[in-house]
């Protein structure tokens, strides 16, 4: 079961000119996007340091989702890189990462949320901009029948949150750079569900979030 | 220790309700006037136990190896759930232990962790299911076993949740009780063996009112070969709520804050 987890990179030979979709994901803005089982989709940290929280939906059955621990799990540790398979909460293999010029994704951090930035950080951060209204907002504008439980540990790539031997969480400095790709390949029909994070009160984003490229090739 | 067990006779017509003292057996240090109920639950099984504010939950490790699966919820809204990234990363930890507290998605503190015998409870490593269980042990189904039947944790938990109208969906990352889940510097997990010991103590004390759905199947990283998970002690007791100098409120601030927050429900 288990697999080494260090860094994999792995280039990939597949041209921009050829992907069927390409669209920048702005600054601190949602996503969602519906990929194919065989496309093969690719985020781009185009200025480095940011983290994007993404999360991945069977499109049926409704309610099937990418879980954190089932991933975990299979590959017997807690980083994704080049190989990983990422698990549904039934077992399912959703996506395969083929290549990844980063290196290291990060499991555990979470998505942030106006409620989980008081906590950290001071009551007063309620009202600043978070991930998981992003999540929300792009769910309820899609209205496909996913809302707040299906809000499942999600991942952060690009993001870099080491675990001590100790049992300690770090919030490390990205291991990403302008232009550190990740491709997967989906393993079936799914939902992308992604915020491009508009977190100012950590370095996941360098304390200044920037554009993200998503591009599907079939 | 004593073998504990709830007799299987049926209780008399004049003393219907049998609630013999079981949390003597294993909690013996719990003030008598103070606890509500106790209960032992066998190797494998799963149950679910709504609890109030300012009650605790003593659990008790009965035999060695013993895993015990947690899903805590909130009563009054069962959208609002145990969050385990956003328990983790709040206390920058990757494992459980007295002083921490359990946050929901909402960022509130859901329980805290006021006793811990073992320091290492694991948040990371997932749940035993029917796939895994058919895959790593021998076939144990009632027609052979009766009620030492093989049990799996996942869909042990999700017919607790069922009770409760959730469906397999809300099924959240759970906190394994009594497991210890190391992870090396290349991101590998190391399961520790016998980690939990006969008589090992956690204890949560309720923050908000709880529905906690668990399950005594073993953790899925387990190697042991043959599917013999140990039985948990429970005793619920009033403790009250958490005091201005509490040692979880201050053992971060972002504890504090969390706590604040429940206790903004209560006023």
């Amino acid at each position: 079961m288990s697999q080494a987890t260090a860094f994999r990179i792995q280039e990939s030979l597949l041209d921009p000119a050829d992907a069927v979709h390409d669209h920048t994901v702005p600054a601190g803005e949602p996503c969602l996007l519906a990929i194919q089982a065989g496309q093969t989709l690719r985020l781009v940290d185009l200025d480095g340091n940011q983290a994007i929280d993404a999360l991945f939906y069977a499109q049926a059955p409704l309610g099937e989702r990418y879980s954190a621990t089932n991933t975990m799990l299979a590959q017997g540790g807690i980083y994704l890189t080049t190989g990983s398979v990422l698990m549904s909460n039934t077992g399912r293999k959703m996506a395969t990462l083929v290549a990844d010029t980063c290196g290291r994704h990060d499991t555990l951090g979470g998505a942030c949320s106006t409620e989980s930035n008081q906590v950290r950080y001071a009551l007063g951060k309620r009202h600043m901009h978070a991930c998981r209204d992003n999540f929300l907002s792009a769910l309820l504008a899609a209205d496909i029948g996913l809302g707040k439980r299906d809000l499942a540990p999600n991942i952060n790539f690009f993001m870099n949150v080491p675990v001590t031997p100790e049992g300690g969480l770090k919030f490390d400095d990205g291991v990403s750079a302008p232009g550190k790709y990740v491709e997967l390949r989906a393993e079936i029909d799914l939902w992308l569900l992604i915020s491009n994070c508009p977190q100012l009160n950590n370095p996941c984003n360098g304390y200044d979030p920037t554009p993200a490229q998503v591009l599907v090739w079939s | 220790m004593k073998t504990l067990v709830h007799t299987l006779d049926n209780p008399p017509a004049s003393a219907p309700v049998d609630t013999p003292a079981l949390w003597r057996e294993f909690a013996p240090t719990l003030p008598a006037d103070a606890v509500i109920w106790s209960d032992i639950v066998p190797g494998g099984c799963h149950g679910a136990r709504l609890l109030r504010r300012g009650t605790s939950l003593r659990m008790v490790a009965l035999d060695a190896s013993a895993n015990f699966s947690l899903v805590p919820y909130a009563a009054a809204d069962l959208l609002e759930r145990y969050n385990m990234p956003d328990t983790l990363k709040a206390q920058h930890t990757a494992h459980l232990t007295r002083g921490h507290v359990l946050m929901s998605d909402m960022g509130r503190a859901m329980a805290s962790i006021t006793e811990d015998t073992l320091g290492w409870h694991d948040p990371l490593g997932a749940l035993l299911d029917e796939a895994l269980l058919a895959a790593k042990y021998p076939a144990q189904r009632y027609a052979t076993h009766r009620n030492a039947m093989a049990r799996a944790g996942r869909e042990g938990l999700q017919v607790e949740l069922a009770k409760f109208g959730l469906a397999p969906r809300d099924l959240i990352a759970p906190v394994n009780a009594f497991s210890k889940v190391q992870v090396d510097l290349e991101g590998r997990f190391q399961f520790a063996e016998r980690h939990a010991k006969p008589g090992s103590t956690l204890e949560l004390r309720c923050e908000m009112d709880l529905l906690l759905a668990y399950s005594s199947a073993p953790h899925p990283l387990d190697p042991a070969p043959v599917y013999a998970p140990g039985r948990i002690g429970l005793a619920a007791w009033h403790s009250g709520t958490a005091p201005a100098d509490d040692f979880c409120r201050s053992f971060r601030p972002e504890n504090a804050r969390a706590l604040h927050n429940t206790e903004l429900l209560y006023l």
